[in-house]
């Protein structure tokens, strides 16, 4: 049976490190199968205008493409390219909520994510998505640091 | 005031030689208020003229009457679905999959922000001013009334939409009248379409510009001193400008964000305000309850509390009216009647909620004169409205109850009204845009016109007198109601058919609550 592991990007560097070793791990696992995630972050809860709602589907596919296309597709590519088995996933949403929510959905062995080396207040104020993913998720999670 | 005076005025107006009243008028403020005066007149008095023999407008009846039937047609919807609609913007019957469209709350937030504004705090002190507090009792019931009303509208406007292929989209009462009547086969769809889509523009216009720009400058002048209208409305013309021609788009999104805040603000005030005076909110409520069915020592009496608390029902909450409709459309949900279901909450939170806070507080303030032996209110020289503690009427009414409690609150208050009139002079910029480039046809110019329009109104709205400015506003918001509702009539069907089919799902478990 393919083994599932559930990789966080975040378009940036620490994306690729937690690319790095989901590879290194589909390497020894030998039957497994990446599932590359971009969670665009969106709150159903934010307050907008009436004309960004009119616009908001339009958006939205705007953001799954550039997603798609810059960070997921790149990231694909790169470990097919490395011989290992691939897909990619564009979802909106809460980053922790929407990642649990894939990786249960797909049947995940594992999650794997970086942390992010960005601080500052607001993110020890309101806290991170990996924390929140660390303490909510129900799947396995590995935090490349 | 009592509409025949107003009439006579008007009419007066119209037949005052042009040099006299230019003599009369020194000031820009006067000269603007004249001239509006008399080119409004004769809208406002059709709008508002009394069933023959009586002294109650028509327009009143025609949407106390459609707010009642709608309520009975879907058997008090408002209050059987009232649970399921909370269910509903919280997202427990958002589609995880659907995750990322406008959700139920932010079509809700973004309707109440062009719906909460000034005629929660300065249309209630006008309707409590001449009404009294009875007043509040009709107004009360009206909100619980129009419920029914934009649960019927805004599931058409879902139901009726526009999407276009680039993924954008359009609705409004235009839209479901043009393809609901053609769906139905009734001729005069397209019509209806037009004339709703005229008055919406000049709506627009009305209530939702010149009426905030004239109150925020009477509550920005009541804290600085006084100074000529025209001042704010070209600072308010140019923010305007700026945001909805320029593109400005961060303006409005701290607004956006702003105005929520300032609401659970004022409401938290009221509540502070009320408790703080615990010992007198039966007695409140004791002439919210006597007023309503006696009308005694207001201008008006019984008649002119029902009238003021209907008329400023239907203009803080717009029930009826078309116009929150348009930006209900926009959500995204595979059912458009779960939209009808969210939008009743809407008439709920500003009027039964927000309204009837401002007027206990005005109630509770003392700022509304009682004769001490006979208990009754006293009336301004005039008779035209109750005599008020420093001579007070609209905003500045309210203002003085919060300031009696709260010294520093109309400070905090002339920041919510300018926010308010802000947000709510976006929200109708954009209404206002919809209608016209539905006339008009989509494209740079055809915007860019309107967006100039409006701005011009802007400074018109500051500097013309509360008079003129806030019965040219009712009846361009009234007038969108009399075309809606009418064509609310023959499409109701259409909602019912909705609301059968969901409620039979959703009893027999066939829609589901996600698990969050």
């Amino acid at each position: 049976m393919t083994t599932k592991l559930v990789v966080g990007l975040d378009g940036h560097a620490s994306g690729e490190r937690a690319l790095a070793h989901a590879s290194r791990l589909a390497e020894l696992i030998g039957d497994c199968e990446l599932v590359v995630t971009y969670i665009v972050e969106w709150s159903p809860f934010s307050f907008q205008t009436a004309e960004e709602n009119e616009q908001r589907h339009k958006r939205r596919e705007e953001e799954t493409t550039t997603a798609l296309e810059r960070v997921v597709n790149p990231a694909v590519a790169k470990l097919k390219a490395e011989g290992l088995k691939a897909r990619g996933v564009v979802r909106h949403g809460d980053v922790s909520d929407a990642l649990i929510a894939v990786s249960t959905k797909e049947g995940a062995e594992q999650i794997i994510v970086a942390r992010a080396s960005e601080g500052g207040f607001a993110k020890r104020f309101f806290g991170s998505s990996t924390s929140n993913l660390v303490m909510s998720s129900t799947v396995p999670v590995t935090v490349v640091s | 005031m009592n509409y025949a005076q107003k009439a006579l005025i008007a009419a007066a107006a119209i037949a005052a030689p042009a040099s006299a009243m230019a003599q009369e008028a020194g000031s820009l403020d006067q000269k603007v208020n004249a001239a509006f005066a008399t080119a409004t007149g004769p809208f406002v008095n059709l709008i508002f003229a009394p069933f023959p023999g009586t002294s109650f407008p028509w327009i009143v009846m025609w949407l106390v009457v459609g707010a009642s039937i709608f309520t009975l047609y879907f058997g008090f919807v408002q209050f059987r679905f009232f649970g399921h609609a909370i269910k509903l913007v919280k997202g427990d019957y958002s589609d995880p999959n659907d995750a990322g469209e406008v959700s139920h709350f932010q079509a809700l937030t973004t309707a109440l922000s062009g719906t909460v504004g000034l005629g929660n705090i300065a249309g209630v002190a006008v309707a409590v001013g001449i009404g009294g507090p009875g007043a509040t009792f009709w107004m009360i019931l009206a909100g619980l009334l129009g419920m029914a009303s934009k649960f019927t509208e805004c599931t058409l406007a879902v139901k009726y939409r526009n999407e276009y292929p680039d993924g954008t989209v359009s609705g409004g009462p235009m839209y479901y009248m043009k393809k609901g009547f053609a769906e139905l086969g009734l001729p005069g769809g397209g019509f209806l379409a037009i004339v709703f889509s005229v008055f919406c523009i000049l709506g627009a216009l009305g209530g939702g510009n010149m009426f905030q720009a004239n109150q925020a400058h009477a509550q920005i002048a009541g804290i600085v001193g006084d100074y000529p209208g025209w001042i704010t409305g070209v600072v308010f013309a140019a923010v305007v400008f700026a945001v909805i021609v320029g593109g400005i788009k961060s303006i409005a999104q701290v607004t956006e964000k702003v105005v929520p805040f300032m609401g659970i603000l004022y409401v938290g005030a009221s509540l502070v305000i009320i408790l703080m005076n615990y010992d007198q909110i039966g007695a409140a409520f004791g002439s919210i309850f006597a007023g309503a069915f006696t009308g005694l020592g207001v201008a008006g009496g019984l008649v002119g509390a029902l009238i003021q608390g209907f008329k400023r029902a239907a203009f803080s909450n717009e029930a009826g009216v078309g116009s929150a409709a348009i930006a209900h459309a926009a959500v995204r949900t595979k059912e458009p009647i779960t939209e009808g279901f969210v939008s009743l909450l809407e008439p709920l939170i500003d009027t039964v909620v927000i309204c009837t806070m401002t007027a206990l507080v005005i109630t509770i303030s003392g700022q509304l004169i009682v004769n001490p032996e006979t208990g009754l209110f006293v009336l301004n020289e005039a008779g035209t409205a109750i005599a008020t503690v420093g001579d007070t009427s609209g905003v500045a009414l309210t203002s003085a109850a919060f300031g009696s409690a709260i010294s520093w609150f109309p400070y905090v208050l002339a920041v919510a009204v300018v926010l308010f009139a802000f947000s709510t002079m976006i929200s109708w910029s954009y209404y206002g845009l919809k209608a016209w480039t539905y006339l008009f046809g989509e494209g740079k110019t055809s915007e860019l016109t309107f967006k100039i329009i409006f701005c011009v109104f802007i400074v018109i709205g500051a500097a013309a007198s509360l008079g003129p400015v806030i019965d040219f506003s009712d009846a361009a918001i009234f007038a969108m109601a009399v075309v809606n509702i009418f064509a609310l009539y023959f499409l109701m069907k259409l909602v019912r058919r909705e609301l059968n089919s969901y409620a039979g799902r959703l009893k027999s478990g066939e829609i589901k609550a996600y698990a969050h």
